[in-house]
């Protein structure tokens, strides 16, 4: 026990003695963890803010979207979902609630006129239980009501964005707002979503009675919608999915070698695949950070090779008063030890910082996760690595011959 | 043969027929000779002779620095040619305090640490190194010079340092080579009556010089030329009578 702290104490005193060169020599641990620290740290930060939005869509709900094959393509027909699907899921589908047609009207581009100020929102047409699921509702005034939409009412239901793009008084409801040249009355203003990724602004949403949408669109054919609906029972999922598909191919007369002409897609399985795609990326990066690592112990290797050399006369000097092969060979061991845990925590801090810098610079970051594992395994790969490439140094130090190394000019 | 039996008549150190040879390209440089020598207890001892006589290659083989290329060397008595790695650094723990020549003190340390280190491999504990160091470096005269480093004493005080650190541990023997040959005379002799001292004290004490004057010191001086014994002599004085 004495002889360990006292080999630690000769190793930390010969750090101590070179200092400039100690931080010249661990300069590559250092860089290898701080990179380590601050890419994980920013990944899994934007895993976690990803993740968080995503889970405001609701993780028991599903959108069915049209989808164009190619197959259906070069066969000239047209992949759509209508009103009547709609209709076939909410009569022939159980286990399910608040299925609402999304018409989309304008995705970011529709033009809204307040006095003399005009904005471009996301003009969505859909049906009162769109606000039942929990994730958008009226923070002010109402949503859609069902004699809204049967009267086809020419009234919004805004986000807050709007009104701040529009420079509408903070309780808009009873204003009058201009899209596709009429008059919509604002009757509520929605909940705050925030931005997604930094980018989508989720606020910027307006949405109008589903039926008023469809007169607004033209009559001549059956509207193309998306349908969102949210499933009972998560545990479900797969049987309704199931079901869906089912009744959707018959509703379209689809032949059993036809691809289906219409995408289900569960908000859970989004972030599960989101995650492990930044789970990918997080360990090639660490895997990368590995070789630098590893690079950064052969760095090590090579100063204390150098080192022994130089103290050839001390190494003689410390074995002429008693220091065994085994007490030289622990002092350096230590020696390439303490200098990669010391490269190592320099590293940890100094990617924690730029990590946390990251996450002030970008606002799509909610903030940097650095997770413990990260922490534990960089300190317990950088030590193994100084253990490892201390070896040969130590075990040259320890068999230079006391004659020798006291002859050593 | 026989092991030496460890009383206190016998041989603290008994070298038999040690030769020590080094191969320089195609020439065998014979260091040391057919060497008998035997040194007991409380003995006082000069090894003199011309440069390149032997004199360091001898006290190497005896302070267990270095092995002889043939003969036996009997310390204590064991046998140190059959002594491992570890045993051998054991003995030039315990049993030998090695004054060099150049007085070879750790640069980075200080006094103090320096006359500690020995004790660090015995496994003392803190407090008690730093009592035993700061009580050896008193003896020597530098109880006010414990935190200062090698390149800030005088070759005099470094003498004095090295020896403290020979010193410390208590050995069995004190060797030291060339005791006097980086010091002007005054300090020389100062050196000279720190080992008289020693000896008067108990210990064993052998030294390499090729000054006469310090020479004759010793009670007993043993001459080399060419890497053999040409002469051993013994002083019929007592040490104190
Ligand atoms: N490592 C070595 N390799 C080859 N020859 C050596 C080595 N060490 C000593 N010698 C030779 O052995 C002989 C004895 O050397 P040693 O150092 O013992 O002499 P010395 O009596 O101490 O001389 P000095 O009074 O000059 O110190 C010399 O001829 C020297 O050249
Ligand atoms: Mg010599």
């Amino acid at each position: 026990m004495t002889r360990l702290l006292e080999a630690l104490r000769a190793a930390w005193g010969a750090i101590r003695a070179h200092l400039l060169r100690a931080a010249l020599t661990v300069l590559g641990m250092v860089i290898g963890v701080a990179a380590v620290i601050v890419v994980v740290a920013v990944l899994q930060g934007f895993a976690h803010t990803i993740t968080a939005q995503f889970k405001s869509l609701g993780s028991n709900g599903l959108i069915i979207m049209p989808y164009q094959s190619r197959e259906a393509a070069l066969a000239g027909r047209q992949a759509r979902l209508t009103p009547d699907d709609l209709i076939a899921i909410r009569q022939q589908v159980r286990d399910i609630r608040d299925v609402v047609p999304v018409l989309p009207m304008a995705r970011f581009s529709g033009e809204v006129r307040y006095g003399n100020r005009s904005t471009a929102s996301s003009i969505t047409a859909t049906t009162p239980a769109f606000a039942q699921g929990g994730v958008q509702y009226p923070a002010q005034g109402r949503f859609i009501v069902p004699g809204d939409d049967a009267t086809r009412r020419p009234v919004a239901v805004i986000g807050a964005a709007v009104i701040k793009n529009l420079g509408l008084p903070a309780h808009p409801e009873g204003h009058y707002i201009q899209m596709f040249g009429g008059w919509f009355k604002v009757v509520g203003v929605l909940n705050k979503l925030g931005t997604l990724l930094g980018v989508i602004d989720q606020d910027n949403q307006i949405y109008i009675p589903f039926q008023t949408g469809v007169s607004l669109s033209g009559r001549s054919t059956p509207p193309e919608i998306i349908i969102q609906l949210q499933v009972a029972r998560a545990q479900n999922l797969a049987q309704v999915e199931a079901r869906i598909t089912q009744v959707l191919r018959r509703q379209h007369h689809l032949l059993p070698a036809q691809e289906n002409d219409f995408k289900i897609q569960s908000s859970g399985e989004l972030i599960k695949a989101l995650t492990k795609v930044f789970d990918i990326i997080t360990l090639v990066v660490a895997g990368i950070v590995g070789i630098a690592l590893l690079v950064g112990g052969v760095g090590i290797m090579n100063v204390l090779l150098v080192s022994v050399t130089e103290r050839t006369r001390e190494i003689g000097i410390q074995k002429s008063l008693g220091a065994t092969r085994g007490d030289i060979l622990l002092q350096f061991i230590l020696e390439a030890l303490l200098l990669s845990v010391l490269g190592a925590l320099i590293g940890l801090l100094l990617g924690w910082g730029l990590a946390l810098l990251v996450a002030h610079l970008v606002p799509a970051l909610s903030g940097a996760v650095v997770p413990g594992w990260v922490v534990v395994l960089a300190l317990g790969f950088t030590a193994t690595v100084g253990l490892v490439f201390g070896i040969a140094p130590a075990a040259k130090a320890a068999a230079l011959d006391p004659i020798d190394a006291l002859r050593y000019e | 043969m026989s092991a030496v039996p460890a009383m206190d008549t016998a041989p603290l150190l008994e070298l038999r027929g040690i030769n020590k040879r080094y191969r320089m390209g195609d020439a065998v440089v014979h260091a040391l000779q057919d060497v008998d020598l035997s040194i007991v207890r409380n003995e006082y001892v000069a090894f003199i002779g011309p440069s390149g006589s032997g004199k360091t290659t001898l006290m190497n083989i005896v302070g267990c620095l270095d092995r002889p290329s043939a003969g036996t060397y009997f310390l204590n008595g064991k046998n140190v040619e059959e002594l491992d790695d570890t045993q051998l650094a054991r003995i030039r723990n315990r049993e030998i305090g090695f004054v060099f020549q150049n007085f070879n003190l750790l640069g980075r340390a200080d006094a103090l640490h320096n006359v500690m280190q020995p004790l660090v491999y015995r496994g003392t504990p803190l407090r008690e190194r730093r009592r035993m160091a700061s009580a050896a470096l008193d003896r020597v005269g530098l109880g006010n010079r414990l935190d200062h480093l090698p390149n800030q004493l005088s070759g005099g005080q470094r003498q004095r340092v090295a020896i403290a650190r020979a010193l410390v541990g208590s050995p069995s023997i004190l060797l030291a080579d060339e005791p006097t040959g980086n010091l002007d005379s005054s300090t020389a002799r100062e050196i000279m009556a720190m080992f008289a001292a020693l000896h008067e004290a108990g210990n064993t004490v052998v030294l390499v010089t090729h000054d006469a004057e310090v020479a004759a010191h010793a009670h007993r001086t043993v001459t080399l030329r060419d890497g053999r014994v040409i002469s051993d002599t013994r002083r019929a004085v007592p040490a104190a009578a």
